[in-house]
């Protein structure tokens, strides 16, 4: 009798869906999984390496290429961790704009998320719908800074510029029709039995597990953790707002990160809504000299602004030597740069701590149990993993 | 236009016709005979092509309306010659075989699962007398032919030299074999108050209430064994996207590709035909009501209803799993199978 063999499948990195260019080899009996190995690194840019080489301002937009789907995000990390190592006080007025973007951007994020892991699972319509959505949170940074998806929406101090005219009542708007929205995706599959099985008891990590593997953000939640970095080290000014954790039922399964992400759009809706209505009045950015670039009419027309300006430009500004790390709570959890500063214009090291990495790991103690490879696909999809981070 | 009503008459007028044309100028029968089935088998391949082309254009048309789009707009009016662009393009690809594949397999594979969806059409009761053959054993013929096709995937996944095309082919040999019993026992129930396999039969019986009334559950039975008989939606884990890539033709490409693409469809026709026949009165009118519209129309509003729901399902439902799906078929719906026919058979001795 010929012996039986276990039959090696190499999912990605050109896959529907494994969300980007992962590449997974799986060892499967029959179609029950026995082993995954997760190959990372086919979109590798070397960004760390490059920030090394960038003044601190013009690193910003390259922020936006770590999680693409977040680009806000990033780009709100990375602001924040170089203000820290300024000791920078940035003006109320932007703080409360750039949680306005943010919590936007989670919703975005989640939207996409929402769409490709129905898609995964075999429900195709929850994509457009989701699709229709994200348009209209799109169509609102197109607004405020011109771009859509790779933003660099924010400046370090502060904000470009000022929120422009009808900004305030595009987002009342899309506040207003979004949960509905929500409701229209959750009636689609919250209580589809289809979904239900497809997503209960599947991909279980348990809440010590989770934290061991260092898992963060709503994949931590899931598990019953209540840990959002908002909540725990408040950062802009979401000690002022209220709003609640969502942690699912407990189980800490595929359904449970779907429960809880759906949850979390509702909360960053209930988010804007508060900050919308509660912008201060005052500057949108630091009134730094040495650090902001001044105005552009004070550039044409104050010498000393001329001076400060031309220094930024050709030579940017130069932190004290010192170590940082900041973090947010990103999409997809805790997303940190790390920065070391030798007193030079540029970073003599830049670390990102992703949350996507962080959360791939777990896969391997999502996959034990006889998990099939439908069950892969799922369990991927409820992670919300975006290999422009994993991979840098 | 009473013709169009009685196409009993109709047909028998034709052959009339051309019997008496065949006497009169001295032709033996037996060219009749052949011309007769040619015509016939054209009419019926033109009807499956053209039929299928339009339910792609439907299926893309019905997904964009649920999903708030539009579909196809830009070939002909409201994208009409959409499917016929596409079958145009897909007809002059490069003819691509791995080099992996088993050669003949790979060639025969796409006939072999598109043909019988064919020969499907032969026993469909379209109107009174407008039927290609009717068989006595019609409804077996239609069991054991729907069954065919599957070697023709199975031999697509195994030819294929990759490995998510086996895992399609296996997986759909898995669900085919389960899903045939669950539909023959949800329409043994109907068979057994026709008392007739015969199609035409079956129909006539019809006359005055459908057999929905008798079998509702034996409808639903079918209609879920149905979907998973087509790979469809949520039951489309043979080609299950979003895991295996396209599983069984993850390699093919196009007219092979077009083969196993217009057999879906044909096949989706076909389910939805059989529905009709079996539980919603075939051709005939609502009982009681006077007749409106011709039975050929009747026929095929209905179906295309039954079409519409499978399309209905598909852009509506996440996937199954496979044991989930094997669990459904064997441990749900053929016992309710078995219930019905018990029922329906408790009934009929007690009237």
């Amino acid at each position: 009798m010929p012996e039986t063999q276990e039959m090696i499948i190499n999912m990605g990195p050109q896959h529907p869906s494994t969300h980007g260019v992962l590449r997974l080899v799986l060892n499967l009996d029959g179609e029950i999984i026995t082993k995954v190995t997760p190959d990372i690194g086919y979109l590798h840019r070397g960004i760390e390496k490059l920030a090394e080489d960038m003044t601190y301002a013009q690193f910003l937009p390259v922020t936006d290429r770590l999680d693409y789907l977040a680009a806000v995000s990033n780009n709100l990390a990375y602001c924040l961790a170089v203000e820290k190592l300024l000791g920078l006080e940035v003006p109320k007025r932007a703080s409360y704009i750039r949680v306005i973007l943010t919590e936007l951007n989670r919703i975005a994020s989640h939207l996409v998320w929402i769409g490709t892991h129905a898609l995964d699972i075999g429900a195709y319509t929850p994509f457009l719908y989701a699709f229709r959505e994200r348009e209209a949170i799109l169509d609102i940074y197109e607004l405020f800074c011109g771009a859509r998806f790779t933003t660099s929406c924010f400046r370090i101090g502060g904000l470009p510029q000022d929120i422009p005219a009808g900004f305030v009542e595009k987002v009342e708007k899309f506040v207003k029709i979004f949960p509905k929205k929500v409701d229209e995706y959750e009636a689609l599959l919250t209580k589809n039995e289809i979904w239900l099985r497809r997503t209960q008891f599947v991909g279980i990590i348990s809440a010590e597990d989770g934290i061991n593997y260092s898992l963060s953000g709503p994949s931590l939640r899931g598990s019953g953790v209540k840990w959002d970095i908002r909540k725990a080290e408040p950062y802009c000014v979401y000690d002022e707002l209220e709003f609640d954790i969502p942690t699912g039922r407990g189980v800490g399964d595929v359904y449970d990160r779907y429960l809880v992400r759906m949850e979390e759009m509702r909360q960053s809706c209930k988010i804007v809504k508060q900050a919308i209505a509660k912008i201060p009045g005052g500057d949108f950015i630091a009134n730094a000299a040495k650090i902001v670039p001044p105005p552009k009419e004070r550039v044409l027309t104050d010498i000393e602004a001329l001076i400060h300006h031309f220094k930024l430009v050709v030579e940017g500004f130069k932190p004290p030597k010192k170590e940082v790390y900041a973090c947010i709570e990103a999409p997809k959890g805790e997303l940190g740069f790390y920065i070391v500063s030798d007193g030079s214009n540029k970073p003599y090291r830049l670390k990102i701590r992703p949350p996507s990495f962080a959360n791939l790991q777990s896969i391997y103690k999502m996959i034990e149990g006889g998990m099939m490879v439908a069950d892969v696909v799922a369990i991927i999809g409820s992670l919300d993993i975006v290999l422009g981070e994993i991979d840098r | 236009m009473e013709l169009l009503f009685n196409t009993q008459e109709l047909i028998d007028r034709i052959y009339v016709f051309l019997t008496n044309l065949c006497l009169d100028y001295d032709i033996p029968f037996w060219v009749l005979t052949v011309v007769i089935m040619a015509v016939v088998a054209g009419i019926v391949a033109g009807f499956v092509a053209v039929n299928t082309m339009m339910l792609v254009l439907a299926e893309r048309k019905v997904a964009a309306h649920m999903q708030d789009r539009l579909g196809p707009m830009r070939v002909g009016f409201h994208g009409i010659l959409q499917t016929v662009a596409d079958a145009i393009k897909l007809v002059l690809k490069e003819n691509l075989m791995p080099k992996a594949a088993d050669r003949v397999m790979f060639f025969l594979a796409p006939i072999i699962v598109f043909a019988p969806a064919m020969m499907a059409y032969v026993i469909l009761p379209w109107s009174p007398g407008i039927i290609v053959k009717d068989l006595n054993l019609g409804v077996l013929y239609l069991l054991a032919v729907g069954s065919i096709g599957i070697i023709g995937i199975i031999m697509a996944g195994w030819s294929s030299g990759n490995k998510y095309s086996l895992l399609g082919g296996m997986r759909s040999a898995a669900q085919v074999v389960s899903y045939e019993v669950a539909m023959v026992l949800s329409i043994l129930g109907v068979i057994m108050i026709a008392g007739s396999l015969k199609m035409g039969d079956i129909v006539e019986s019809q006359k005055n209430i459908w057999y929905i009334c008798f079998q509702p559950l034996g409808f639903l039975l079918y209609l879920m064994a149905a979907t998973a008989e087509c790979n469809r939606a949520p039951f489309d884990i043979p080609e299950a996207e979003s895991e295996l890539v396209a599983g069984f033709h993850t390699e093919y490409g196009g007219i092979k590709f077009a083969m196993f693409f217009l057999a879906e469809y044909a096949n989706i026709f076909v389910v939805s035909a059989v529905c009709t026949t079996l539980f919603l009165g075939g051709w005939q009118g609502i009982p009681g009501l006077p007749i409106i519209l011709p039975p050929i129309l009747w026929f095929l509003i209905k179906t295309y209803a039954i079409v519409f729901i499978f399309m209905w399902f598909r852009w509506t439902y996440p996937r199954v799993r496979v044991d989930q799906l094997m669990t459904f078929g064997w441990k749900f719906l053929v016992p309710l199978g078995f219930i019905n026919i018990l029922i329906t058979g408790l009934v009929m001795v007690i009237k």
